[in-house]
């Protein structure tokens, strides 16, 4: 758009950004399978995953852009799966009854992100970007009322930056990183987020986390990230734990396998409560199910958190299949096992190797265990349907806004929505906004606000480093990532939400007396990052948590216990909660000011969502 | 299988001026469950609770797709597993008493940053040379069905296509050329309808620029293609020397 651009990414190249891991798909309506898919049913479906707590007319309006983009990505030359005709494969995804989810293999989010980074590196090739990898946005700069440029720090040299410009814009991910365990990237972070929110960008709807039913159980202490399983074993894998605890007890102490429990002794407990949607229930509810049978002492593995993800029915079933294919007559167990397992592996051969590695078990032969992990996050930087922040000149894009996916993000919609925002909304908005400020010259960086940001940086990275404290940064994290995820996890509940906030407090005020950040300033220090972004994620954590304990009801990735239907299911409560919590910095963590954006549905008429 | 003691022999290199040497870590109670990293972590920490600088290295998403880790261990890229980034690396792949070397990427358009991480700029520049399709974004674009392309193409391009940059194919090669990196993305575009009409241009400008960096030439050793996590195939190198060829003979 002939506008100067200055790009910044943390990594060593643009290329490696978190998205480059999103695996299952990009969802579009273009209806090529002629299934009955249609704008409207996309949007139909987001608003209602979402369990009416998103705004609909940003969410028509990313279902209208969703064709465009699959389209867009072709032209750049990203190979999506094909089919023999040549044209493009879809696949059914994440809980929806049509196939409208493109993608490239298991690698759909590389493949993507490699598009983008293509045309980035053009624009970079013809200078009309400047990108800045391996620095960090520590600041946003605010003059009169408008964001005006940032502050950097270059993570190879340790030199504080100031750029000046006319418009900001984050893009900066998610923030699952809080409760440090995730199947996030090690670097992702809210701390770009966070500055803006401290300079006067709202937060919204920040308690709504999504944690993901399919993940590699943590194995130990050690355990650094988390692995995520593709969702779409879930089409062939069959869910269960033992029905009996003295199984679950002997599976635990290593004296049974889960092989030697007899199939009325299982308890496939998804198809039991669910027997419409059974395994594929969407995933909060999935996740749900198995953390209420793991608490209930049924759980797997040595720590008690895993259920098996059983493909044993799966490779018999196809393996007869297979057998009346080839015309064997009957055939033997050996031979249909021999044969199931080879179509089984066809479909999901890679992941099958990617759990044997890190597990080192083979998961044709034993079930493997499973267990729900943090993934995403709906909540961000509140956006106007322009998706400008409520500081003029201040954009926010991508998962690090709060939009379109309301209490719950349905899977293969985060690619299509960052994709939507950067290639389809934000070319129109931002040029929109810029018009104003045509006459204003080149941003003076040797202003006074760049100034002060810049000495308020300095300064808390000198107190980082001269503290003199006793323990690493990751202890800190890890006590932190615990309270969130026993507090304001999967189920939260009152009690332990003011529990968490007392605790997030604690922790913060011993991390300020008792880091130790080892290095200097000036200098590629892994640890000084570290150090900054648990930090900023001490004072989210507790605004996470004020943001479950206010909304008293359960809606999607939101459960609070005290509201549920009998039967154990989510309870909105849509007279008093459908709204967005944006909340305002005020210089306190513990006293961030609420305020209400109401969510009007004039298309979607809500209902408790049920996948009995 | 009990928990491990290792000796590790690790680059410790202050900063990119800086003369690097070989220091001695060994560490106890290493369980076979960890990846190579975890256990680095767990070294660390205890570098920092002894108040001592701790290990510089590069990684990210820890699931082999960024292409961001990048050590070299036991004088092999990515460690002795085929087809992983050293990031799905695991201690179970090593014994009680091991002795493990471990060393950054070496090459010369390579620079150590500090200790284990090394500067890939080269990388970005050589794909905004013309690692790309000359599109532009906008909402009047052709329907993605509109050029169907046949599943052959696709998926050999998508095989191309899956290079994660992570750099160990120089590293690995004795040149220190930079060819299968080089062939991947030209060979991934040219294989594509969309990407065809740049064909010439892009090998011409990618391999000058590959050259510019300092990147050594390529002999057909194979080293590279063993070594890379990806798998990507010396027959991308192949087509990439067909469109340089048919570009530099038509250039004239
Ligand atoms: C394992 C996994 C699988 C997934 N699978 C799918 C899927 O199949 N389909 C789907 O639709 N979605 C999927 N998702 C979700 C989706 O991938 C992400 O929500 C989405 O890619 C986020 O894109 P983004 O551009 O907003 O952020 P990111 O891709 O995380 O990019 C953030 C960028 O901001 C930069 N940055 C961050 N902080 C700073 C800072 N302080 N200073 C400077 N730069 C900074 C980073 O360097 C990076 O370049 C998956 C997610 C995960 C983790
Ligand atoms: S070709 Fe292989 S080794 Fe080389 S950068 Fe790509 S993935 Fe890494
Ligand atoms: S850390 Fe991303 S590939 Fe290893």
């Amino acid at each position: 758009m002939g506008y100067n651009v200055k790009a910044f990414c943390y990594q060593d190249s643009a290329r490696r950004a978190h998205s480059i891991a999103a695996q299952g798909g990009i969802n579009a309506a273009k209806n090529y399978q002629n299934d009955g898919d249609s704008t409207y049913r996309l949007f139909y479906d987001t608003v209602k995953g979402g369990d009416y707590r998103a705004r609909e007319a940003n969410v028509y309006r990313l279902a209208e852009v969703s064709a465009n983009i699959i389209d867009q990505c072709v032209a750049q030359g990203v190979p999506f799966a094909r089919d023999y005709g040549g044209l493009l494969d879809n696949r059914s995804f994440g809980g929806v009854q049509v196939s409208r989810t493109f993608y490239a293999r298991g690698q759909t989010g590389q493949q993507l992100l490699l598009g983008a980074y293509s045309a980035l590196m053009r624009q970079v090739g013809k200078g009309a970007v400047q990108m800045f990898d391996r620095h960090e946005m520590l600041d946003v700069v605010v003059v009169d009322g408008k964001a005006r440029g940032i502050i950097a720090r270059n993570l190879v040299t340790g030199e504080i930056e100031r750029h000046g410009a006319h418009a900001v814009l984050i893009c900066t991910g998610g923030y699952g990183n809080v409760f440090f365990l995730s199947t996030n990237a090690m670097g992702c972070n809210v701390t770009a987020a966070w500055k803006a929110h401290k300079r006067g960008a709202f937060f919204g709807n920040p308690c709504y986390t999504q944690i993901h039913p399919t993940c590699i159980p943590v194995s130990g202490t050690h355990q650094s990230k988390l692995t995520l399983m593709s969702e779409s074993l879930r089409n062939d894998g069959r869910i269960w734990v033992p029905a009996k605890l003295e199984d679950a007890k002997a599976i635990r102490e290593g004296k049974k396998k889960g092989s030697d429990i007899a199939e009325a002794d299982r308890d496939y407990y998804l198809e039991r409560r669910y027997p419409a949607f059974g395994n594929l229930v969407p995933r909060d509810v999935a996740s749900r199910a198995a953390k209420e049978r793991c608490d209930a002492g049924f759980g797997v593995n040595q720590t008690g958190e895993a259920v098996y993800l059983d493909f044993g029915a799966a490779i018999e079933r196809y393996g007869k299949l297979e057998a009346n294919v080839k015309k064997i007559e009957n055939p033997s167990k050996e031979k249909i096992t021999e044969l199931g397992t080879a179509v089984v592996s066809e479909k999901y051969g890679n992941l099958f190797d990617m759990y044997e590695n890190i597990v080192g078990e083979n998961p044709y032969l034993h079930a493997m265990k499973i267990y729900p992990a943090v993934h995403y996050t709906m909540g961000g930087l509140w956006v106007d349907y322009n998706l400008q922040t409520t500081v003029p000149g201040l954009f926010c894009l991508g998962e690090a806004n709060f939009s379109d996916h309301g209490a719950n993000r349905l899977g293969a919609s985060a690619l299509m929505q960052g994709l939507a925002d950067g290639y389809f909304v934000i070319p129109y908005t931002v040029g929109d906004y810029l018009a104003d400020d045509i006459r204003t010259g080149p941003i003076d960086t040797k202003r006074p606000e760049f100034e002060a940001a810049e000495k308020e940086i300095k300064g808390r990275i000198e107190h980082l480093l001269t503290n003199k404290g006793s323990k690493p940064v990751d202890d800190f994290h890890r006590r932190l990532g615990k309270v969130m995820w026993d507090k304001c996890g999967m189920a939260r509940n009152a009690q332990g939400l003011q529990e968490a906030i007392a605790e997030i407090r604690q922790i913060r005020e011993e991390f300020w007396k008792d880091v130790r950040v080892t290095g200097k300033a000036g200098e590629f220090n892994q640890e000084l990052e570290k150090a900054g972004r648990v930090a900023d994620f001490l004072e989210l954590g507790e605004l996470m948590c004020m943001d479950a304990l206010n909304r008293n009801e359960s809606c999607g990735g939101h459960f609070r216990e005290e509201y549920q239907t009998p039967e154990g299911e989510a309870l909105r409560d849509d007279a008093n909660f459908a709204y967005v919590a944006a909340w305002e910095w005020t210089g306190d963590a513990g006293k961030a000011n609420l305020h209400k954006e109401p969510l009007t549905f004039e298309e979607v008429k809500l209902t408790q969502r049920s996948y009995k | 299988m009990g928990n491990m003691k290792l000796n590790l022999k690790i680059w410790r290199q202050t900063g990119p001026n800086a003369k690097g040497q070989m220091k001695d870590y060994p560490v106890n109670d290493v369980s076979p469950d960890m990846s190579f990293l975890e256990m680095l972590d767990v070294l660390n920490d205890n570098l920092v609770r002894k108040n001592e600088d701790p290990i510089a290295f590069d990684h990210d998403c820890r699931e082999g797709i960024c292409g961001m880790c990048s050590l070299f261990i036991n004088g092999e890229a990515h460690g002795p597993a085929r087809g992983i980034t050293t990031c799905q690396l695991h201690m179970r792949r090593f014994k009680d008493g091991d002795t493990i070397h471990v060393e950054p990427w070496r090459a010369q358009p390579f620079p150590v940053i500090k200790d284990l991480a090394t500067d890939r700029g080269a990388f970005d520049r050589i794909q905004a040379a013309g690692g790309f399709v000359s599109i532009n974004t906008s909402g009047n674009l052709v329907d993605g069905n509109a050029l169907p392309i046949p599943k052959d193409d696709a998926d050999k391009a998508f095989d191309a296509a899956t290079c994660i940059g992570c750099g160990a194919c120089v590293a690995t090669c004795p040149n220190g050329s930079a060819m299968l990196f080089v062939a991947a993305k030209v060979s991934q575009l040219s294989l594509l309808p969309q990407g065809r009409p740049e064909a010439k241009r892009r090998a011409l400008a990618m391999v000058e620029q590959m050259d510019k960096e300092g990147f050594g030439n390529c002999s057909n050793t194979g080293a590279c293609e063993i070594e890379c996590p990806k798998q990507i195939s010396l027959e991308h190198i192949a087509r990439l020397n067909r469109e340089y060829l048919v570009a530099t003979v038509t250039k004239e």
